[in-house]
C-alpha cells in the first residue's frame, strides 16, 4: 500500500494498537525545559515513579533565562524554576545544558545542532514549536505537562493518527523572500485553525532547495496554522547538515540507507493538498493579533472583516488603508526558535552591513544557542550588528514570549522575527509585527516597516 | 485525575474565536512550579479591561464556559487548563479546540465539548440573554440540558471512559510494559542516546 511519509514514521513507532483506542507510540527523544516540566517531575516523584529513559531525554534552560548579565539577572521565581530543573535532572540522571553550558540554547535550536534530531525519529517536547524538528523527516509533537510526565514515565505517547496534508511549493523564491515569508503565506492561506487535526508534509522543488535552517523555520511555524506537526522528507541537504555533528549516527552508512526510505510513496494520497507558486510570494508582515493576519509589505492594512479584525486593529492601533511601510516601530527583535540560527543572522547582517539602526529604534539580536553565538562571532557578525547599534545578547527565548527580562513596554511596537503576534505576547500591551530576519533588519535601519528589496537596491 | 460525570452550573459566554493560551494565562504567570493557584490569573489582561464579560457579577462562580472556534490555540502550556479548573470551570463548549489544548483538557479532567456552530450560538445567546442561566452537562449520556435546550455531543469513547472513571493515563500505559520493552529491543542501534552526567 502506498504510504505518506507521516504514515511510515507513525508505523515505525507503533508500540501497541488496539481498536477504538489511541495508538501507543515510542518517543526517541524527549526534550525538556524549565517552564513546562516542574509539575511533571513533581507528580512523577509523588507517585514513586522514575524517568524510564534518561538517556533519551535532554534538558536545557531557554524560556526564562536572561539574555544579558547571566543567571543573577533572573527574578526569584525564574531562578526557582531553573533550580528545580537542575535538581530534577540530577536526581533522574538527565543531561542538562543549563545557563553557562557551551551547549545551552533554545530547545529547538540545540536538538538539531547537536545532531540529536535525526530523520525517522519521534520527538516530543513540552512546547508547541516542537514541530521544528519535522524539518529532518521526523515526527515531532508539542505536548502539555501531563504528557511530559507520561513520556518521562513510559517513553511513550498516546495519540490518534492525524490526517495527512500536503503543502507543495514549486518554483524559486524571489529575491528578498525567505522561508519565513513562505510560512506566513501558508498560515495566511490555511488560517490559524486550518491545519487542525493534520500533519503537514512540505513538498515540491522550492522545499527541496531550502537549507535545513529554512526548513526548520517553515516546520516551526506549522503549529501557527493549527496543525499537529510539520515535516520535510530527508535528502542530501539533511544528511550534509547532520554529518560530523556530536550525536550524528556512528553507523552512518546504515542510517543513510535507512533514511532513503523516508519518502512519501508516489501513489500515496493526502486528505488535503495546498499548492503554492513560490514565484508569487512576497515579503509578508502581520498587521493583526494572530499569525494568519498578514499582508505583503507593499500593501496596506486591510479593511476589517468582522469583529475579530476590528478588535485586532484597535489593539494594534492601526487604521484600515494605512500603508504597511508607514508603520513606525520602537523595537526590533531578531531571535526565537523560528529565526535565530546562523543562516538567519547572516541574512539579517547582510542587510545591516555599513548601515546604522534608526536613532528612535532599540534593536537586539538574540542568537538561538550558545553555539550559534560562537559561530556568528567567529565570522564577525557580532561586529556588524554591534557596529550598527544592535544589542548582541546571550542565547534564549528572549522577547519571543517575554518570560524573562526582555519585554515590550505597553504600547511599544516591535518588528519581530518570532512566531506569535498574540495580544501581550511580547509584553502586556505590546504590539508585534511578524516578519523575516532581513525584513526585521531593514525595519531597524529605516525605523519603520519597509520592503527589504528596496533597501538592497 | 478527578472523575467527571455530570456538572450543573452557570454558563458564561466568551464570544470570541481563536482565543489563544497566552490570553487564557499570560506568560508572566507560568513560573509557578505547582499545578494550583493559577485561577486568579485567568484571562489576566482582559480582566483589566473595562466590562470584560467574565467579570460581571452574574457569571461569578460559572462552571461552564461557552466560546468560539479554535479555543486554546498557540502555546502548549497546560497552565491554561489548570487556570480554567482553578477558577471553577469544569466544561468548555466551543465549535472546535486547538489540538494540544484538547489533549491537555482530556488529561486534567476539564471536559471539552465540541458542538456545531449553530448550537454554540444558541448557548452563547442563552448565557447572554438570561445571565446566570444554568446548564447540565452529562458525560455519561453525552448530553446537555437547560430549559428548552436538549443537545447531544460526540466524544471519543476511550477518552470518555478515562474521564468518567478518572483513570490515570500513566497507570494504563505502564500495564503495557512488555510491549514497550519489546519495542525497545528492536529499535535501530544508530539512534542517538545521551550519556548520563553522573
Amino acid at each position: 500500500m502506498a504510504l505518506t511519509l507521516a504514515q511510515k514514521l507513525w508505523d515505525r513507532h507503533l508500540v501497541r494498537r488496539v481498536p477504538a483506542e489511541p495508538d501507543l507510540l515510542y518517543v526517541d527523544l524527549h526534550l525538556v525545559h524549565e517552564v513546562t516540566s516542574p509539575q511533571a517531575f513533581e507528580s512523577l516523584r509523588l507517585n514513586g515513579r522514575r524517568v524510564r529513559r534518561p538517556d533519551l531525554t535532554l534538558a536545557t534552560m531557554d524560556h526564562n533565562v536572561p539574555t544579558a548579565g547571566g543567571r543573577e539577572r533572573a527574578d526569584a521565581i525564574s531562578q526557582r524554576q531553573m533550580q528545580a530543573l537542575e535538581e530534577n535532572c540530577a536526581r533522574e540522571g538527565i543531561v542538562l545544558y543549563g545557563i553557562g553550558s557551551p551547549r545551552q540554547g533554545i530547545v529547538h535550536v540545540i536538538g538539531p545542532e547537536l545532531g540529536l534530531t535525526q530523520p525517522g525519529m519521534l520527538i516530543a517536547c513540552g512546547d508547541s514549536h516542537t514541530s521544528t524538528h519535522g524539518a529532518f523527516g521526523a515526527l515531532a509533537f508539542g505536548i502539555g505537562t501531563s504528557e511530559v510526565e507520561h513520556v518521562l514515565a513510559t517513553q511513550c505517547m498516546r495519540l490518534f493518527r492525524p490526517k495527512d496534508m500536503a503543502v507543495t511549493v514549486d518554483g524559486s523564491l524571489p529575491i528578498g523572500v525567505t522561508a519565513k515569508d513562505l510560512a506566513l503565506s501558508v498560515i495566511g492561506r490555511l488560517g490559524v485553525a486550518g491545519g487542525q487535526g493534520y500533519i503537514v508534509e512540505y513538498r515540491g522543488s522550492t522545499v527541496r532547495s531550502l537549507s535545513m535552517e529554512a526548513r526548520m523555520t517553515v516546520c516551526n511555524m506549522t503549529i501557527e496554522a493549527g496543525a499537529r506537526a510539520g515535516m520535510v522528507a530527508p535528502d542530501e541537504v539533511t544528511a550534509s547538515y547532520l554529518g560530523g555533528r556530536p550525536y550524528a549516527p556512528s553507523n552512518w552508512a546504515q542510517a543513510r540507507s535507512d533514511w532513503d526510505e523516508l519518502v512519501t510513496d508516489p501513489d500515496a494520497s493526502f486528505d488535503r493538498e495546498l499548492l503554492i507558486d513560490a514565484e508569487e510570494l512576497e515579503p509578508y508582515v502581520t498587521w493583526g493579533t494572530n499569525p494568519g493576519q498578514s499582508v505583503p509589505v507593499t500593501s496596506r492594512v486591510p479593511a476589517p472583516r468582522g469583529e475579530a479584525d476590528e478588535r485586532a486593529l484597535a489593539y494594534m492601533a492601526l487604521e484600515p488603508g494605512q500603508a504597511i511601510q508607514e508603520i513606525w516601530v520602537d523595537r526590533v527583535f531578531i531571535g526565537s526558535c523560528t529565526n535565530a540560527r546562523l543562516d538567519d543572522l547572516r541574512l539579517a547582517a547582510s542587510v545591516i552591513r555599513g548601515r546604522r539602526v534608526h536613532p528612535k529604534v532599540r534593536a537586539m539580536v538574540v542568537p538561538g544557542s550558545a553555539a550559534v553565538k560562537r559561530a556568528a562571532e567567529g565570522e564577525g557578525l557580532d561586529v556588524v550588528f554591534r557596529g550598527a547599534g544592535f544589542e548582541w545578547r546571550d542565547a534564549g527565548c528572549s522577547m519571543c514570549l517575554g518570560m524573562n527580562p526582555d519585554i515590550l513596554a505597553p504600547g511599544e511596537r516591535c518588528a519581530s522575527t518570532s512566531n506569535r503576534n498574540f495580544e501581550g505576547r511580547q509584553g502586556s500591551g505590546g504590539r508585534t509585527h511578524l516578519l523575516s530576519p532581513p525584513m526585521a533588519a531593514a525595519a531597524a535601519i529605516a525605523g519603520h516597516l519597509v520592503d527589504v528589496r528596496e533597501m538592497a537596491s | 485525575m478527578t472523575p467527571f460525570s455530570r456538572v450543573t452550573g452557570v454558563v458564561a459566554p466568551l464570544d470570541r474565536s481563536n482565543v489563544d493560551t497566552d490570553q487564557i494565562i499570560p506568560k508572566q504567570f507560568l513560573k509557578r512550579i505547582e499545578r494550583s493557584g493559577f485561577g486568579p490569573y485567568l484571562f489576566y489582561d482582559w480582566r483589566r479591561t473595562k466590562d470584560f464579560v467574565l467579570d460581571r457579577p452574574e457569571y461569578r462562580g460559572a462552571g461552564i464556559l461557552v466560546t468560539g472556534a479554535n479555543f486554546g490555540c498557540g502555546s502548549s502550556r497546560e497552565h491554561a487548563t489548570w487556570a480554567l479548573l482553578d477558577a471553577g470551570f469544569r466544561v468548555v463548549i466551543a465549535p472546535s479546540f486547538a489540538d494540544i489544548f484538547l489533549s491537555n483538557c482530556l488529561r486534567v479532567g476539564l471536559l471539552p465539548v465540541a458542538l456545531a456552530e449553530a448550537d454554540v450560538r444558541r448557548l452563547i445567546e442563552l448565557a447572554g440573554s438570561r445571565p446566570g442561566a444554568q446548564l447540565t452537562v452529562d458525560l455519561g449520556t453525552q448530553s446537555i440540558h437547560a430549559p428548552g435546550i436538549d443537545l447531544s455531543f460526540a466524544i471519543d469513547p476511550f477518552w470518555r471512559d478515562c474521564l468518567l472513571n478518572g483513570w490515570d493515563e500513566i497507570t494504563l500505559t505502564l500495564k503495557q510494559e512488555a510491549e514497550i520493552a519489546a519495542f525497545e529491543a528492536r529499535r535501530p542501534d544508530w539512534l542517538p542516546a545521551l550519556t548520563s552526567p553522573g
